[in-house]
């Protein structure tokens, strides 16, 4: 099954990022496909390539950008959203593109499920 | 899903208008999703009612009010606005206090109504 | 359709809303919404009503992080990460009340 995903909130404030990825990580390991994960509201700052958590915190962003590499998942930031907190192709972590919100419509239409985490 | 497969998107709006940014991010999806060509509805639940007050005033706090996107939405062919009756009477309101016109359902005919969608979409 | 509700019922109104909303199906909690799975509380009787009309599940690991894994009520379904994909899965639709 096609899983479409979307996270409204940032990393290390909210629950939400962490719960996104343990429901994809599960997903993946079943033999869905992720279909995308669009990134949207706080939940931009998922993507920031300058984070830098203490080491014995889980790091969030390298996470994500893992994901991306082994399991080909497309992970995408909303570009207006981006813009106003101040995250751009410059300090976009791997696996990260910018794209419009027609990117999360595409994703909750095609997908066979879309599944919201946020605040 | 087939190209061209028409869906039915239902937004779900519970959250009041400024104090965070969810009212105004949802409502830009929305205008996003009308030029898809799908099947779509907005649901006003709880303090999301607060979003379709009349006579919203944003400039002391310096910030854009949207609330008249609301009206335009009809030009996008979206006209499908329901709000919960109980939210409505829990905060005083009528749907003459709401800047356009909607569908007053109660809470749990709404919920039929949620059943019928292919998605929906909640910030 | 499959409910989310991550919020605790105590600090906001998301369980409320889904339970006085929704007509039925599978209710799962998650995050800060595990606490309403707990017994011996006075909204436990909010969620045996609700029983009648879901199927209540919580996520297990965040019963366990949050340390009330052991003061679930009965009839309170726990799945892991896996199992809340599967319930995705199994339901149509999903909503997130959030």
């Amino acid at each position: 099954m096609k899983f479409g995903i979307l996270v409204n909130e940032g990393p290390y404030q909210h629950q939400a990022g962490d719960s996104a990825y343990l429901f994809c990580k599960a997903a993946l390991a079943k033999g869905h496909e992720i279909h995308r994960v669009f990134f949207y509201h706080d939940g931009v700052n998922n993507s920031s390539r300058l984070t830098e958590p203490p080491q014995d915190d889980r790091n969030v962003v390298a996470r994500w950008s893992k994901l991306a590499a082994d399991h080909g998942v497309d992970l995408v930031v909303c570009v207006a959203a981006a813009l106003r907190r101040g995250i751009k192709d410059e300090n976009l972590a791997p696996g990260f593109r910018i794209s419009g919100l027609g990117q999360l419509v595409e994703s909750a239409i095609g997908a066979d499920r879309l599944v919201v985490f946020g605040d | 899903m087939a190209e061209g497969t028409t869906r039915k998107v239902m937004f779900v709006n519970r959250t009041a208008p400024y104090g965070t940014v969810y009212a105004l991010e949802s409502l830009e999806v929305v205008l996003i999703t009308a030029a898809f060509d799908q099947d779509v509805s907005l649901a006003f639940i709880g303090d999301g009612v607060w979003q379709l007050k009349k006579g919203q005033q944003t400039k002391g706090i310096e910030t854009k009010n949207f609330s008249p996107t609301y009206r335009a939405l009809e030009g996008y062919d979206i006209e499908k606005l329901y709000v919960e009756r109980e939210a409505l009477a829990e905060r005083g309101l009528a749907p003459e206090d709401l800047v356009v016109d909607v569908t007053v359902l109660p809470a749990r005919e709404l919920g039929a109504l949620m059943d019928g969608q292919d998605v929906i979409l909640s910030f | 359709m499959l409910h989310i509700v991550n919020k605790s019922h105590l600090e906001r109104s998301a369980l409320d809303a889904c339970l006085r909303i929704a007509t039925g199906g599978t209710l799962l909690l998650i995050e800060d919404g595990v606490y309403a799975a707990l017994a011996g509380t006075p909204g436990e009787a909010k969620l045996r009503d609700a029983m009648a009309r879901f199927k209540v599940c919580a996520l297990a690991p965040d019963l366990e992080a949050r340390g009330v894994a052991d003061r679930v009520m009965e009839g309170v379904a726990l799945v892991d990460y896996g199992g809340f994909v599967d319930l995705v899965a199994s339901h149509p639709t999903c909503q997130s009340w959030l």
